[in-house]
């Protein structure tokens, strides 16, 4: 953890709810990893996914969402914001053949994990599940660096029907397609995730008091104990976690 | 310029203790900064038993603060003994105060005692804003005879100082403070969390999965300030404020309003180096309303 004052070089819409926001002056950091900022007015710090981290700019990408949210959306370049950087423990990535799936804004934290993937030689496949074909983002981005795979609940575009229901749909089975997979996304998504396969890392959220492990707010129950969603996750091995 | 106090006749090295749950087990932030500048540190509420507190969401956003609602999670008090407290004490050689919970008399009496055993260990301060289960749920610190008599009960078994936490959910916290000091608390901290809670407009139910919780941060700081006001003129034995306390401002006022040494609580979350800024800036405060031993202003607006 380290506090940092980062400078925002840029914010700009992706879809009608999800922005991006550029920082120069953060630390490295790796996939999985999350930032806590300050906003004007709120009392405490939201936390937010990396999106991208490389060459001293980090990338985050925000779906509007609440009062601090709708903050973030509006701030412009040149701002300075108040970070509490390098949080979590992140995805690790020793898969040979990955896989991994998103669901809505739970999409962006597996952009620098692609990334990772595609710097040492593997191209993973990435299943992005949005509920409309308007909410899609980041497509173009992964393909740079993945096998993009897209869903949509109404069938807007690409599958119909959730991340899960594609992966069932096109037959996906570990140990043939995959060796581990890489989720993110809505509780729903990650529970059905870990009961259709054993073999996978599922970065978990929960309203967070610091972020930092001192006030246990965001602790959950896994086969090893109590455990910090923000100090010891947000990543969580898929077989571990016990869902209430 | 002296910023030293004085507490059951121990020199601490400043005024400023992180509060109970707002720290962890304190070993934890010595990767932030040298604890030795803090007065003390305030473990987390430790009880006989590990307990995994509550359900999530366990943290709502407030103006100016937050509620919790945690449960008192914590690896029950043998592991505090064996791992925490050691572990503590290898990085920091200031006094540690071992906050303790329970939900009946005799958890109180077994974990106050087992904590007080531990050399490690400065003082007890007993928490009694938890529920009493056999009492109905209502909290052992609302009800000044079964406060006292609780306090009268944990202090023939415990060796160090005890200091009774104070729950604000009370009519007249003066009272509860003297009923305390009557069972024999040595000093008493205040204030607890205040009951509250927040809806989700969205989905029209509470935020915290329990329902309420306890709100703390710069929105409690008037509450507390008054109540410690209230508290140190009614009682005789030290006195430790918290509350919303988040500036060395803040500490100079609640130690002007009673306080012997004063607590940083939801301050810890937001900021994981408030304790140390307050400390550093406590020279320059103390120096522009000149005051130059900061013992000098204790219950200066009694
Ligand atoms: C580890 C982690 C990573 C995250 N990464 C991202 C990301 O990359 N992009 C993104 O858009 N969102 C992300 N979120 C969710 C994001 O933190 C919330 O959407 C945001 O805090 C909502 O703030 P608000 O003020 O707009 O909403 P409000 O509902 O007004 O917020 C009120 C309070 O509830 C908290 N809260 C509300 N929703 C959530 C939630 N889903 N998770 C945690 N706390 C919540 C807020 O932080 C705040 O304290 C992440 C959450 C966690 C825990
Ligand atoms: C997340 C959190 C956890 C807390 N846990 C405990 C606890 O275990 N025992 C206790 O006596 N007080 C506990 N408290 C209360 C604080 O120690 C303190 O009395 C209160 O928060 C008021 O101070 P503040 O406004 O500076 O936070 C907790 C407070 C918070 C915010
Ligand atoms: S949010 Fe405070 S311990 Fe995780």
């Amino acid at each position: 953890m380290k506090r940092e004052t980062l400078l925002l070089t840029g914010n700009r819409p992706l879809t009608p709810t999800v922005f991006e926001l550029t920082f120069s002056g953060a630390s490295a950091m790796r996939a999985g990893q999350f930032v806590e900022l300050e906003v004007e007015g709120q009392y405490l710090r939201r936390p937010i996914s990396v999106c991208d981290s490389a060459d001293g700019t980090l990338t985050l990408l925000v779906k509007r969402v609440g009062v601090g949210t709708d903050k973030m959306s509006r701030w412009q370049a040149g701002r300075e914001v108040s970070a509490l950087t390098g949080l979590g423990n992140g995805f690790g990535s020793d898969a040979t053949k990955p896989l991994l799936v998103g669901g809505g804004i739970g999409c962006a934290p597996l952009y620098r994990l692609a990334r990772d993937f595609a710097e040492k030689g593997v191209r993973p496949t990435v299943v992005l599940g949005f509920q409309a074909a308007a909410e899609i983002y980041y497509r173009d981005e992964f393909a740079r660096y993945a096998e993009v795979i897209v869903a949509t609940d109404d069938g807007s575009d690409g599958f119909k029907g959730n991340a899960v229901a594609a992966l069932c749909d096109k037959g996906f089975a570990a140990g043939k397609d995959f060796d581990r997979y890489y989720a993110c996304g809505p509780a729903v998504m990650l529970r059905a995730l870990s009961a259709w396969c054993a073999d996978g890392e599922l970065s978990l959220e929960a309203r967070m008091g610091c972020g930092f492990g001192a006030c246990m707010g965001c602790s959950i129950k896994t086969t090893d104990g109590f455990r910090r969603v923000c100090k010891e996750g947000p990543v969580f091995d898929a077989a571990k976690v016990i869902w209430e | 310029m002296d910023i030293s106090v004085d507490l059951f006749g121990r020199k601490l090295a400043s005024p400023v203790i992180p509060a109970s749950g707002t720290f962890g087990f304190g070993s934890e932030f010595a990767e932030y900064y040298d604890l030795n500048i803090l007065g003390g540190i305030a473990l987390k509420g430790t009880t006989r038993d590990a307990r995994y507190g509550n359900p999530l969401p366990r943290i709502a956003e407030c103006p100016a603060g937050l509620i919790n609602a945690i449960g008192l999670q914590n690896p029950g008090v043998d592991a505090v003994i064996a791992e925490e407290i050691p572990r503590l004490a290898a990085v920091y050689d200031g006094a540690i105060i071992a906050n303790v919970g329970g939900h009946s008399e005799e958890e109180y009496v077994v974990t106050a005692e087992k904590l007080s055993d531990c050399k490690e260990v400065f003082a007890v301060e007993l928490n009694i804003s938890c529920p009493n289960v056999k009492g109905g749920g209502m909290a052992f610190g609302t009800d000044a005879q079964i406060a006292k008599s609780l306090v009268y009960t944990v202090k023939k078994r415990v060796k160090k100082p005890l200091i009774v936490k104070l729950s604000p959910n009370v009519t007249s916290i003066s009272d509860m403070a003297r009923a305390v000091v009557d069972g024999g608390a040595d000093g008493v901290s205040l204030i607890n969390t205040l009951v509250g809670m927040r809806i989700d407009l969205r989905t029209r139910r509470p935020v915290i999965a329990v329902r309420t919780g306890g709100v703390s941060g710069p929105a409690v700081f008037p509450v507390a300030l008054r109540m410690v006001n209230d508290v140190a003129r009614a009682v005789n034995v030290p006195v430790i404020g918290m509350g919303g306390v988040t500036t060395a401002e803040d500490a100079l006022e609640m130690m002007m309003a009673g306080a012997c040494a004063v607590q940083v609580g939801a301050a810890n979350l937001v900021n994981p180096y408030a304790c140390k800024e307050i400390v550093e800036a406590l020279p320059a405060a103390m120096e522009r309303y000149g005051i130059r031993n900061i013992s000098d202003i204790i219950g200066a607006a009694l």
